[in-house]
């Protein structure tokens, strides 16, 4: 197996693997969202949530979704900043309105699971206004990289804002652990094991494989158009000199 | 399911599903479009440019 830094490298052979794994990860997520979302549906009642535990199987994923694309994103920024990988900017900059769509989702299912659970659409806990931070850090990441002309200084402005931002990550993971929130805790990924019974749990972790492999296919499909955007440019260069 | 529909909850969980859907629809839709706007850019520039260098008769 070629690890991932390799394909980062190379654009030729990323375009070609993508070439194949693009709908490869869109028809894995396809298959593992109708397992969830079928599973999903038949699974009981909550005994204290009544049907509202079916807006579970949405904002959770969302939820893992924001930070891991987020993880991606600094990751990617960190090759391009330090070993500048040639694909790794272009890694970078499509993974971000990827992760503040998720980042948006998990926010507004949130807020119509949290309004008839909590009797609130929003409220300012540790956990929500770490997310909400999230949310803007994707939303300054994009705005910076637009905003600035030449494009390897919007690279490497681009890539220390997300590392900046990553110091956020742990903030919101850890927030109903440090703070006393409204939001629940941990209850899937927790010391002991999750606290969910099987009927929720499964057709949860389905989703969130769902969510994970859907976002896989998407960002190589934008990674995909980086690269064409860049070899147009390159193209148009070549025809202004000649 | 028809607890989406009808039940108590169904102004909350319809509309959670109905955005999520709709979300994810619209990341499919740019991101293919995205892609497939700077493939035909890159092509339309590559094929004008090898136009240019075939020798005119």
């Amino acid at each position: 197996m070629i690890p991932a830094p390799a394909f980062l490298a190379n654009p030729e052979r990323f375009m070609a693997f993508s070439r194949w794994a693009a709908p490869m990860f869109g028809a894995i997520a396809l298959l593992l969202a109708a397992a969830g979302l079928w599973l999903g549906f038949a699974a009981p009642e909550d005994y204290q949530q009544g049907a509202t535990v079916k807006i579970m199987f949405i904002h959770v994923p969302a939820a893992w979704m924001s930070m891991f694309v987020y993880v991606c994103m600094g990751v990617a920024s960190f090759l391009a900043l330090v070993f500048r990988h040639a694909l790794a900017d272009a890694a970078a900059q499509a993974a971000a309105p990827l992760g503040a769509a998720f980042t948006a989702l998990a926010l507004i299912t949130g807020s119509l699971w949290g309004r008839p659970m909590w009797g609130a659409w929003w409220v300012w806990d540790a956990r929500l206004t770490s997310v909400l931070v999230l949310f803007l850090f994707y939303l300054a990441y994009m705005a910076l990289r637009a905003s600035l002309d030449d494009e390897t200084k919007a690279a490497r402005a681009g890539a220390i804002l997300a590392l900046v931002g990553l110091v956020n990550l742990p903030v919101v993971h850890w927030s109903v652990t440090w703070w006393n929130t409204l939001h629940q805790g941990a209850s899937v990924f927790r010391k002991g094991g999750s606290t969910l019974a099987p009927v929720f749990l499964t057709p949860l972790l389905l989703m969130g494989l769902a969510y994970m492999a859907a976002f896989g296919a998407l960002w190589l499909v934008r990674i995909r158009g980086e690269v064409w955007r860049k070899r147009a440019e390159a193209a148009a260069l070549r025809a202004a000199r000649a | 399911m028809a607890d989406l529909i009808t039940g108590k909850y169904a102004a909350f969980i319809g509309p959670a599903y109905a955005i999520t859907a709709a979300t994810l629809a619209a990341m499919i839709w740019t991101s293919l479009a995205y892609a497939r706007r700077w493939r035909k850019r890159t092509e339309e520039l590559n094929a004008a440019q090898q136009a240019s260098r075939e020798p005119q008769a």
